[in-house]
């Protein structure tokens, strides 16, 4: 918040947690409703007809979010290593893919700023009309700990690309790499109170967020469960314009045709990237009949495989789970799968004395109905069912109130337009995994979300449309 | 004087806070900069002219010769549009590389640009003759922009998917069109060659330019950039060379797919034809004008005035757009013009390197004389010549602010580009002769509307036929907006997104699937 970073009254603060080995890394101030009332005012202000922020060229905001963009690049080792200490993420996928997706993002966005265009529209009488597409005012963000940095910059991007004012709350489990951007806000001379950024926890700062009278939208991604309170909160309050990114349990039909080396290492990584801690986990695996067999005894003979530890460790492929609580709910979710009869081909028992470790779990012969492949695990597990054709592969992969990504591997054509065109999904991957990119649209169908992120897309989410039309004394055309 | 100079000419929509001195402190200008580069800039690499050749560039200022250049033809033509060719083929790392990674280098060709911007400007003033402060303040800030803008539009130039009729799925590649040659002018040379190259390389084109022979200078030092930066070789290639011996080759190529041209209509008509008898190349022209500048009588005088002013005698004459047929409605005609006169006899006359000066020398010996020869062409056929007229100094290209009132239609002055420091006003009664007046002409280049009325605003700019109309301002210019001409004065439309349509081949992919459903 401009003028510091300090709560203000109470001063409470809370811990972050290393989850490798449980210990706390520091204490960090926490947000309450008073200072989300004082960021959402220093947030308006900014956002003043007439303010630095409204009257500064387009291209300028553009500037502004290049020079975020370098100066994280500057500080990515260090960005690196704090957010695998707090995230448990491994540090060499995170110093590749998140920082690199991280400034890529603010690139991306950065780039788009003064190309945001209305139209000028051939209406039916005198009259000469434009649209304008206007930022629209002090939006509130609440990201998850899955992806701390890229969250934010998911976020940021094309908020400010668009104009808009900012109050975002990062997850408690994971404060540190957002506060320390927040400082990089800062340097690289964003105005004040442009953008605003209050660590706290979710039912009083983000619930503070979601119901407040004076933010114009709020983003959320996280559960689907916490995704229901807030599109709730934002209709009892002020009708707040909502975007939502929530879970998944995304289907990954293996065909008999598709390479299966590439399939089961695709599937592998599908599954456990980040400890299975992604939205877009591909966590039920449909794998065409004749090559089921195979396909598990491949999928666990990896699993087996997969190296689990330190996460500075070079050589760590998987990390600890975020939480106790987390670990904890991913083990009842394995006992539940076990108990329900699904074989456990490997895995299943949490891993070493310290941290919220967890063995790379499979079950084979999963019943559509089991809990394990109904509910979302957010855990290295993965599940392998099988089926033998495409109308009832389809069907069965459709049937889930969620819709966020979905993928199949063949190498058939016929058969890869049909399961694109038929998937109930805001993403199918074909002969490929969790292939994202800051140009492509992402969100999702049904219970996986509202709104799309990344992408011209992304930037509607963030834009008024304001049309105008003026009497002429006469039009031609 | 300069303070007027740097609040009219950033070309800028909002004006600066408090401070006159908005482009913060200049840095004393070297007058003799340090060429670094002489040579053809091909594959990455300097060479010699095939044939030896070389030529000179003068300094404006003096009439003397800075250095000698090598000379491109023929033979170096075809060198350069083999390796942009080559640079171009399937597979190579420039189709290769991803499209965010384009604009990643058009980026840091910016940054260059930017970090060595007091020397491109020397450079610039030294080769062209147009101020240093202005070089400095004007045309490198408006570089790098322009290539930061279309560096953002790389991985964002997207085709679309279609529901065509059918069990078919369809969709659009935006694919660049191959090797397009490029021929700029020498009013703005690095402006003009960041509007070319940079959406040519945002989707992904080789490019071989033809820079004008006045002012070869500033864009072979931008070569040397485009090298340290990390484009591949073949890339861009940048030939210094004569119209019709390299431009010409170039136009005509059986192996180029697109040629842009900036300059003269005359040459544009050549252009054109060149390409229907090769290889029906596509042709891109930015070219002449004659732009009305309309002055209502509820217009703000003292603004009206000094944008009149701006828009004909800036970068001396020497734009395209300039309002050179400046209409000022009767009732206020006679003031306007003893304010224009007053205005143009202030305007400071001199070395371009002296941070004073508003108006440097013409760019060289021929448009010298073509600007003298309308001066007298004015005074025959009857204009009333209020000041100015003659030369400005003993030495160099210098003419002096002239100014003509009481000018007909049918006049040369009134008809013809003068591309000079000569301005031209016109007494007019209503709205709708004004307008008719105005689009009488074959150019179709830029207009400008003053008045505080809304509804004359939008009845003089949706009437008047030009590629762009300003209201209560004059040669604004931003990269995110097209600009181009109507009728004799182009065809296509230069920066904002349309600029990327004149680099692209649309494909259009249809596949047939087993059953669609939408």
């Amino acid at each position: 918040i401009p003028g510091g970073c300090l709560t203000e009254d109470l001063g409470k603060v809370f811990p972050a947690y290393n989850p490798a080995t449980g210990e706390q890394i520091c204490e960090v101030q926490e947000a309450d409703k008073a200072d989300v009332d004082k960021a959402v005012q220093s947030a308006r202000v900014a956002f003043s007809l007439g303010s630095v922020w409204r009257r500064m060229d387009a291209s300028e905001r553009g500037r502004l979010l290049s020079k975020l963009a370098d100066l994280v690049e500057r500080d990515s080792v260090y960005l690196a290593t704090i957010e695998s200490l707090n995230s448990g993420k491994p540090f060499l996928p995170t110093l590749f893919l998140d920082l690199q997706g991280t400034i890529k993002t603010l690139r991306y966005f950065a780039g788009y700023a003064d190309k945001i265009h209305g139209t000028s529209i051939p209406m039916d009488g005198d009259y000469l009309t434009f649209t304008r597409y206007e930022p629209i005012g002090v939006c509130g963000q609440i990201i998850p700990w899955n992806f701390p940095l890229m969250m934010t910059a998911w976020k940021l991007g094309p908020a400010i690309a668009c104009g808009n004012t900012v109050v975002l709350k990062p997850a408690e489990e994971t404060p540190l790499t957002c506060l320390y951007m927040a400082a990089l806000v800062k340097e690289a001379g964003f105005p004040p109170g442009v953008i605003n950024i209050l660590p706290g926890f979710g039912p009083t700062a983000g619930a503070a967020i979601a119901s407040h009278m004076g933010i114009d939208k709020v983003a959320f991604t996280g559960s689907t469960e916490v995704g229901k309170l807030i599109q709730e909160a934002a209709g009892k309050s002020n009708l707040k314009r909502v975007t939502l990114e929530l879970g998944g349990k995304s289907p990954n039909i293996i065909f008999a045709d598709a390479d299966l080396d590439l399939a089961v290492e695709q599937a592998h990584q599908g599954v456990f990237f980040n400890a299975g801690q992604c939205c877009t986990a591909g966590s039920r695996i449909f794998v065409e009949e004749p090559i089921y067999d195979e396909f598990v005894r491949r999928s666990v003979e990896r699993a087996k495989r997969r190296i689990v530890g330190n996460p500075f460790d070079p050589t760590t492929e998987q990390g600890p789970q975020i939480s106790r609580e987390q670990q904890n709910r991913v083990l009842g979710f394995i006992q539940s799968g076990i108990s329900e009869g699904a074989k456990m081909e490997c895995g299943g028992k949490a891993l070493g004395l310290k941290g919220f470790f967890i063995e790379p779990t499979v079950f084979s012969n999963v019943k559509d109905d089991m809990r394990i492949a109904r509910e979302e695990i957010f855990g290295p597990v993965q599940l392998i069912m099988t089926f033998k054709t495409i109308e009832e592969v389809i069907e069965r992969a459709n049937n889930t109130d969620y819709g966020l990504v979905a993928a199949v591997f063949t190498n058939n054509i016929n058969k890869a337009m049909t399961i694109t065109t038929a998937m109930q999904a805001g993403t199918v991957w074909i002969n490929c995994f969790n292939a994202l990119s800051t140009q492509c649209p992402f969100g999702g169908y049904k219970m996986s979300g509202n709104g799309r992120e990344l992408g011209e897309s992304g930037l509607k989410e963030y834009s008024e449309v304001k049309t105008i039309t003026m009497k002429m004394v006469t039009k031609n055309s | 004087m300069i303070r007027t100079v740097f609040s009219r000419s950033l070309p800028r929509l909002s004006r600066p806070p408090a401070c006159h001195y908005s482009a913060g402190a200049i840095p004393e200008p070297c007058s003799q900069p340090e060429v670094h580069y002489d040579k053809l800039f091909i594959n990455n690499q300097w060479e010699d002219a095939a044939s030896g050749k070389t030529f000179p560039t003068i300094n404006p200022a003096t009439g003397e010769v800075i250095c000698q250049v090598a000379e491109a033809d023929v033979a170096d033509v075809d060198k350069a549009v083999k390796a942009a060719r080559d640079a171009f083929r399937w597979g190579s790392p420039w189709r290769r590389m991803d499209a965010s990674h384009r604009g990643l280098l058009i980026n840091r060709l910016a940054d260059a640009i930017e970090r060595d911007s007091a020397y491109l400007a020397e450079l610039e003033t030294l080769d062209n003759g147009k101020p240093y402060a202005i070089s400095y303040t004007v045309d490198l800030p408006t570089v790098v922009k322009c290539f930061r803008y279309y560096a953002g539009w790389a991985d964002k130039w997207e085709g679309k998917t279609i529901p065509i009729d059918g069990d078919y799925f369809c969709y659009t590649r935006h694919e660049p069109i191959g090797v397009c040659g490029q021929i700029i002018p020498w009013n703005f040379p690095l402006l003009m060659q960041a509007w070319k190259i940079a959406p040519a390389l945002a989707t992904g084109n080789t490019v071989v330019m033809k820079v004008a022979e006045q002012t070869p200078l500033t864009a072979l030092y931008v070569a040397s950039l485009i090298k340290e930066v990390g484009f591949p070789e073949g890339v861009v290639n940048i030939l210094q060379g004569m119209g019709p011996s390299a431009g010409a080759a170039l136009a005509r190529h059986m192996d180029v797919d697109k040629l842009a041209f900036t300059g003269s209509t005359e040459v544009g008509h050549l252009i054109q034809q060149a390409s229907g008898s090769s290889n029906l190349k596509k042709v891109t022209l930015e070219l002449g004008g004659k732009s009305p500048n309309i002055i209502l009588s509820d217009a703000n005088m003292e603004d009206a005035v000094e944008q009149a002013h701006f828009g004909l005698f800036f970068n001396q004459g020497q734009c395209c757009c300039a309002g050179s047929r400046t209409f000022v409605q009767a009732d206020i005609y006679d003031e306007f013009v003893e304010r224009s006169v007053e205005r143009a006899r202030r305007r400071v006359v001199g070395n371009p390197f002296d941070l004073k000066t508003e108006q440097g020398p013409q760019v060289d010996q021929e448009q010298f004389n073509k600007i003298l020869g309308y001066i007298s062409s004015g005074k025959r056929e009857g204009a009333k010549l209020m000041c100015g007229g003659g030369v400005a100094a003993d030495r160099g290209y210098f003419i002096q602010p002239t100014v003509f009132g009481d000018v007909q239609d049918n006049m040369t002055i009134a008809r013809e580009e003068i591309f000079g420091p000569v301005m031209q006003i016109m007494k007019f009664k209503t709205l709708e002769e004004v307008v008719t007046r105005a689009n009488d002409t074959k150019y179709g280049l830029a207009a400008a509307v003053f008045t505080k009325d809304i509804d004359k605003a939008s009845y003089v700019s949706n009437g008047l036929r030009a590629g762009t109309v300003w209201v209560n301002c004059y040669d604004v210019f931003a990269s995110q907006a097209p600009f181009g001409g109507y009728k004799s004065s182009g065809n296509g439309r230069e920066l904002g997104e349309y600029g990327l349509d004149n680099y692209t081949e649309v494909k259009t992919v249809i596949t047939k699937v087993p059953q669609k459903n939408s």
